[in-house]
């Protein structure tokens, strides 16, 4: 399913969309959904295989190569997912001169949370 | 011109606080709550993350939390959340690529999700009390 058949016939012969961008962030909430299917799976089942409350298991676990790598991706696609789902959600019920701040906050909320993670994932795996 | 457009009653759609619940409102508005109650989830597997990068004992504090019955609650609810917008999102993804609109499907593929969600929240917990006692 090309992004190019969202639009009608007419916005793409004239390339006039909303801003010519308008389906761009339905679109990416999606892709960000179908790379979470997977991470987020992996993710639970590994807790449930590897999480027995000990700090040492954790921390091997999570400085495996794979646990690393997925980890990163799975927080990058979930604050991005977060970020866009959020916005729909204050577009659709707030109303008044908050959505605009509300809106900036969340967006910076959700980069801030999606570094310190990334961050926090990294320094388990390169701390000596 | 007696009366134009305007100025005439017009009819008014029910407002939604009139309509039973259904199967398919309870969903929709389900997948959008869990949703929003998962970014909260999300803020605290960041903390999670960061109390694992702190060291030893930050991490047995925040593991002493989850372990109490509030933390125990929160993460049931955060496992029935994840898998009722996973299988609700699985459900719209299907929507989004043109599948499954008769109302037949669309009320099977509803039970589904929640049969699907409660059943997976179950395993997990299940294979996870397994694992660990």
């Amino acid at each position: 399913m090309g992004r190019e058949r969202m639009r009608s016939p007419l916005g793409r012969a004239l390339g006039l969309g909303s801003a010519k961008d308008g389906v761009e962030q339905w679109w990416l909430e999606r892709v960000t959904a179908i790379a979470l299917v997977p991470l987020t799976v992996w993710f639970a089942a590994s807790l449930v295989v590897h999480m027995n409350g000990d700090y040492a298991t954790a921390i091997a676990w999570l400085r495996t190569p794979l646990a690393t790598t997925l980890m990163v991706l799975l927080l990058a696609a979930l604050f991005w997912h977060t970020a866009l789902g959020l916005q729909v959600v204050i577009e659709d019920y707030v109303h008044s001169g908050l959505r605009l701040p509300l809106l900036i906050a969340m967006r910076i909320c959700c980069f801030v949370l999606g570094v310190a993670g990334i961050l926090a994932v990294l320094r388990i795996c390169f701390r000596g | 011109m007696a009366s134009s457009t305007s100025q005439r009653m017009r009819p008014l759609s029910p407002h939604i606080q009139i309509y039973l619940p259904q199967l398919t409102s309870v969903l929709s508005i389900a997948n959008r709550i869990t949703g929003v109650v998962l970014s909260f989830y999300a803020v605290a597997l960041v903390a999670w993350l960061m109390s694992a990068a702190a060291g030893p004992q930050v991490y047995s504090t925040v593991h002493g939390f989850i372990r109490s019955w509030f933390g125990q609650i929160l993460l049931f609810g955060c496992t029935y959340s994840f898998f009722l917008h996973l299988c609700g999102g699985i459900r719209h993804l299907a929507w989004d690529a043109g599948y499954g609109f008769e109302l037949r499907t669309i009320y099977a593929s509803g039970w589904t999700v929640v049969a699907m969600s409660a059943a997976l929240t179950l395993i997990t917990w299940v294979a996870s009390m397994g694992l660990a006692g």
